[in-house]
């Protein structure tokens, strides 16, 4: 009995042997494909398949969802992307134009000022909901994931391009030209 | 004065040659599992990682000494010292080359296996003084690891040593080659005195060395407390064994004589086994190769490439197969290889009084 599982311990054992060893020396070559996209993926899957990240990179599919980017000049801040986001991540504040801005480059007419649009990459889980309600398409995916920060606040990136002057008088605009209208409204 | 010198000069080569050997085993052994497991192993510090333990030897020098605040303070410090000592010393006895050893003592081998057996202490010194229960955990299953292997140990150098006659590892050395002082027989029928090479290695001399030599490696191999036999380490199961509470140079100390144990088992069978500095490349005809790759140079050449080539394998095992459980091992142990060391050992004294004469 004792002697059956020794003598069986060792077969495997040389068996494993041998196993590690074809490994041992199938590493003088990495792996030669690394896009799965590939139709001959599987058949180059022999040797490392360590990929030194910040040297070397694995080829991205166009439809994959890394971090998200928006163009603000194409944004009429209809603040779709934030309601339809999961997780809230994204947090818009508008102030109202008494006239249209201007246009995005689709044709939109532009009736919001972008005070505040801030979206938190600690806490988005990369659904890309947003993209897909967004009328303009300015809220897009790139292919960028890797960005490493010391302090959690860095990864709450904003898109407003408004001072916080810029702010202060588009808002005065507004509650002047609600002034107004009231005061019209009274005669 | 000049004999005072050497005696200073040769455990400092010694040392040196242990500590650059550990620094190198570490990296080959990181490498060996990157390319087993198909990974790339350490690759960022110097070019392909080479210079990676390098900087861990630095980190670990320039480390705290911190004591636990309830462990026995002068078990602590002396243990890694002790450890070290006991396998340091044993290299005191093994031969590098013809008539190249630090000590030719008639009792090199007998020597060479009680020092090495202080080790145990040493461990259980470690454990003990950590005061810490994994510690001790550790050290309790090296102790009862070491004893018992201990054994199988023993008797397959007695195995050895009744072809060989003599415990003096340069005269085990020297009568595994062309500079024999007796007549040598493969496999006790061919006389190749003349031939040597590897025709003239131990293992051959006599054909059930050929299983003894496994048994001593695998034994050995449980003596260095390295997988498959690292229990008393287990890092799944035991955090750090013996050495959980030890830091810096203490450490450095600990893992220096894990690998100077794992070298000094491995030259310790190429010595007794293997040939020693012998060449294995034999005199055929005119082609008189073994004349030729026999000398000093060569002699350490063959003596350091042979015990690498051990070592190798043992790394080889460690990131093949998993951990034995404390009862499998002591099975292993007791129900297989110590009857079958003694099964040698029998054969072995009928080999010498039925075919040697």
């Amino acid at each position: 009995m004792v002697l059956k599982t020794t003598i069986k311990g060792f077969t495997t054992a040389v068996k494993g042997l041998l196993l590690t060893v074809k490994h041992l020396f199938g590493a003088r070559q990495s792996r030669g494909e690394l896009d799965i996209r590939r139709s001959d993926y599987f058949d180059k899957q022999e040797g490392i398949v360590t990929v030194q990240f910040p040297k070397e990179k694995m080829p991205l599919p166009e439809v994959a969802r890394y971090q998200l980017d928006v163009e603000i000049d194409d944004c009429i801040v209809c603040d779709l992307c934030a309601k339809a986001c999961p997780v809230d991540c994204i947090n818009i504040e508008a102030v109202k134009s008494p006239e249209a801005i201007g246009k995005t480059s689709d044709g939109s007419v532009k009736r919001l000022y972008a005070a505040q649009f801030d979206i938190d990459m600690a806490k988005c889980m990369y659904c890309g909901l947003c993209t897909v309600v967004c009328p303009t398409e300015c809220i897009t995916m790139t292919n960028q994931y890797d960005r490493s920060t010391t302090k959690l606040t860095d990864l709450i990136y904003g898109f407003s391009e408004m001072s916080d002057a810029e702010v202060a008088t588009r808002k005065a605009e507004w509650t002047q030209f609600q002034a107004e209208k009231e005061a019209a409204k009274k005669k | 004065m000049e004999e005072l010198l050497i005696h200073i000069i040769v455990p400092i080569a010694i040392f040196g040659f242990v500590a650059l050997f550990t620094l190198f085993a570490v990296y080959a052994e990181r490498k060996i599992a990157g390319f087993v497991q198909d990974r790339l192993g350490p690759m960022e510090t110097g070019k392909y990682g080479m210079l990676q333990t390098i900087a861990d030897i630095l980190k670990l020098l320039q480390k705290e000494l911190i004591t636990p605040k309830v462990a026995d303070r002068i078990l602590f410090a002396t243990a890694p010292v002790l450890i070290f000592v006991a396998v340091f010393i044993g290299f005191s006895v093994v031969p590098w080359a013809p008539d190249f050893l630090p000590a030719n003592t008639h009792t090199g081998l007998f020597f060479l296996m009680a020092v090495v057996s202080i080790d145990a202490l040493g461990i259980l010194m470690a454990g003990w003084g950590s005061n810490n229960k994994y510690s001790l955990l550790g050290s309790i299953r090296a102790i009862a690891q070491m004893v018992s292997y201990e054994i199988p140990v023993g008797l397959s150098l007695i195995a050895a040593v009744m072809i060989t006659q003599t415990l003096n590892l340069n005269d085990i050395a020297f009568n595994q080659g062309i500079l024999a002082n007796e007549n040598i027989y493969f496999l006790g029928l061919w006389d190749v005195s003349e031939i040597g090479g590897i025709l003239a290695w131990n293992i051959f001399q006599a054909p059930h060395l050929i299983v003894v030599y496994i048994i001593f490696f695998i034994a050995t191999l449980a003596e260095c407390n390295r997988a498959p036999f690292d229990i008393p380490e287990a890092e799944s199961e035991l955090i750090g064994g013996f050495h959980t509470e030890y830091g810096g140079i203490r450490f450095a100390f600990i893992f220096l004589a894990e690998y100077a144990m794992m070298f000094l088992v491995s030259i310790l069978g190429v010595t007794i086994f293997l040939g020693g500095w012998n060449t294995p490349l034999p005199n055929i005809g005119v082609i008189k190769m073994a004349d030729w790759t026999t000398g000093l140079f060569w002699g350490i050449f063959w003596t350091l490439s042979k015990s690498l080539i051990v070592v190798g394998v043992q790394m080889w095992i460690r990131w093949t197969l998993p951990r034995f459980r404390a009862d499998q091992l002591m099975s292993l142990c007791w129900k297989i290889m110590i009857p079958l060391a003694f099964v040698c050992m029998a054969i072995s004294a009928l080999w010498r009084i039925l075919v040697m004469v």
